[in-house]
């Protein structure tokens, strides 16, 4: 039993990433109506920002810096790369951050080299917080509370701040947001730079929880587009609760059938797919 | 190219328009291929060797087959390499557990290869745009995680080892397959799929799978289900793929996970749109490109990857028709 939640615990964890990662890709896919492949790598790059810069800001700083320094990237990849292919097929951007892929990982190798590191966390937060039922670090409680707490701050930013709601309603038709004389170039960066930010979050997080290594984003990527197929492309509601679906479902498969852990996403996915077309939360006509 | 069909404006002055067009259309295939039936004469010359040539024509194969849906069609599929891989582990399988024969496990390797985009194909073409992207994408990956864990049977992360291909008997003499021989059985394929490939375009379903990319709304209006082309093309395409796939396993001897894993469906798709996706040729030239990029780049600096995805940015930027487009608005200017 305490092995099982155990399990439950972990594949929560693993959801968290999968729907803060899925949450920034919906929310980029949305208004920038980019797939962006280099989500990871923003990701990893957060981490180790955040490697550099702990000795000098703490952990508690470098959870917020870190990431913001991503995003502040970010920006300057939509400015430069991304802007010019904005009303051009969709398939360009997804192309041109495929490639963008490529070369932040090299450069984080070439930077802080190959070989894993460890992100120091505090040292209260690594002893047990309980021996007698199972086994589970105040660090591991962290990572959810924070994780929720950035996930339920973006939704509420987007429902509930004027530049949210712009955010949203460019999503479901720019055009007429551009017509009321809002300047689109500025929303699409400001929800690029947003979407970033949540993945330096995650990079920040998963660094604590598991070190580093270039390719650290890479196992997360593809969970988080399920996460979002899952969950219902256009609903960011969705991507959340389709990345912590996936990410419980594979704990509890990891606890029965190790083999299965990864597969059990794909498969959830057919099921959601073969049953109701559009996701859980899905809009009717996403897919036009 | 560029230098044969300054070639070819060179040795008719003056003759525009329509007559030197046409030669051009006949010229610019006949290099091709002449080229590609001696490369086992120029290419060690030039300080290549015949597996790199088979390894870049297989890839080239299975960039083509991507093409009939990326370019033809339109439609993004980022799911490639798992046709391509389950083809290749078909071909292995077959040669170590069915019969030792070369033709059989090519065989195996299309009709597993299509028979998997087949099956796969109807839930993924419900979806366009970048969402039929991400679809694929998960697909692929679904059978990499198969391929990985079915540890009896695939070898797990290790990949599948023990089988080589056979010499092909011909009645009266064996056909060894050695590196020069294996050439041209891979370009024998080749050649046949790009002329079917050539006779699909031009035929009405192949002028449908344009359509599809073109005005899909219309073509449904006229009674034409843009789906059931889709599924037709990505059937195909598959097909192909699982082709591709069992030509590289028989080279090789081997086939690892890695050659399901999403990373290969991009390199594929790199593949079309670095030699032009719209182009006929763009995917063999753009693989290439790829293949010769990647040796030569990886043996001088660790950081070829780095080369090469800021050389795709920049042609995804700059040359959205790839460098066969470049060259054709040169020609033209």
């Amino acid at each position: 039993m305490e092995l099982i939640l155990f399990d439950v615990l972990n594949g929560l964890l693993l959801g968290v990433f999968y729907a803060l990662m899925a949450l920034g890709l919906s929310l980029i896919l949305g208004l920038n109506r980019v797939i962006n492949f280099a989500h990871g790598g923003f990701l990893a790059l957060a981490g180790y920002l955040a490697y550099s810069l702990l000795p000098y800001l703490g952990f508690a700083g470098v959870l917020i810096v870190a990431p913001l320094l991503a995003a502040l990237l970010g920006v300057l990849v939509e400015r430069v790369l991304i802007r010019p292919l904005y009303g051009r097929d969709p398939l360009f951007s997804l192309l041109l951050t495929f490639g963008l892929v490529l070369v932040m990982q090299d450069l984080i190798r070439t930077i802080w080299g190959a070989q894993g590191l460890p992100l120091q966390t505090p040292a209260f937060l690594q002893s047990a917080l309980s021996q007698t039922y199972f086994f589970i670090t105040g660090y591991r409680v962290l990572i959810l509370v924070i994780a929720v707490a950035f996930a339920l701050g973006l939704l509420a930013f987007l429902r509930y701040t004027r530049v949210g709601l712009r955010i949203l309603a460019g999503a479901s038709d720019l055009d007429t947001v551009s017509a009321l004389g809002v300047s689109i170039y500025q929303l699409r960066a400001l929800s690029f730079a947003a979407g970033i930010f949540l993945a330096g979050v995650a990079g920040v997080l998963a660094a604590g929880w598991q070190g580093l290594s270039p390719q650290m984003g890479d196992s997360l990527i593809m969970p988080s587009f399920v996460a979002i197929i899952v969950g219902g492309v256009g609903s960011l509601l969705g991507s959340l609760l389709g990345g912590l679906l996936i990410g419980v479902a594979s704990g509890i498969t990891s606890a029965f059938y190790p083999q299965a852990s990864e597969l059990v996403i794909y498969v959830i996915m057919a099921v959601v797919l073969a049953i109701r077309p559009r996701g859980l939360l899905g809009k009717e006509s996403i897919f036009g | 190219m560029s230098a044969t069909q300054s070639v070819n404006r060179a040795t008719n002055p003056g003759n525009a328009g329509g007559e030197s067009a046409a030669n051009r259309r006949l010229a610019v295939p006949a290099i091709i291929w002449v080229a590609l039936l001696t490369v086992p004469v120029w290419f060690p010359w030039l300080g290549g060797y015949n597996l790199l040539a088979t390894r870049a024509l297989t890839l080239g194969l299975a960039a083509m087959g991507l093409n009939l849906l990326l370019g033809t069609s339109g439609a993004l599929s980022f799911g490639q390499a798992a046709f391509f891989g389950l083809g290749g582990y078909a071909a292995g399988e077959t040669l170590m557990h069915l019969a030792p024969s070369t033709p059989l496990a090519i065989l195996m390797g299309i009709v597993v290869g299509g028979l998997a985009a087949g099956l796969l194909g109807p839930i993924a073409v419900r979806l366009r745009g970048i969402y039929f992207s991400m679809i694929t994408i998960a697909f692929g990956q679904a059978f990499y995680f198969i391929v990985v864990n079915w540890n009896g049977f695939t070898g797990g992360e290790d990949g599948l080892l023990g089988f080589n291909r056979q010499p092909i008997d011909l009645g009266n003499f064996a056909l060894k397959l050695d590196s020069v021989q294996y050439y041209y059985l891979v370009l024998l394929c080749f050649a046949v799929v790009a002329g079917l490939i050539a006779l699909l375009l031009r035929s009405p379903l192949g002028h449908a799978f344009i359509a599809v990319r073109e005005n899909e709304r219309r073509l449904n209006f006229l009674g034409v289900g843009a789906r059931n082309l889709l599924w037709i093309a990505f059937t195909l395409s598959g097909m192909i793929g699982g082709l591709a796939g069992a030509l590289y396993a028989l080279l090789n001897n081997f086939i690892s996970p890695a050659a399901l894993h999403w990373t290969l469906s991009g390199d594929f798709v790199m593949m079309c749109v670095l030699g032009g996706m719209r182009s006929f040729w763009g995917p063999l030239l753009g693989a290439i490109v790829y293949v010769l990029a990647e040796n030569f780049l990886s043996s001088y600096t660790d950081n070829w990857m780095t080369a090469l995805g800021i050389m795709f940015i920049l042609i995804v930027l700059f040359f959205p028709k790839g460098l066969l487009g470049m060259l054709r608005t040169q020609v033209k200017s």
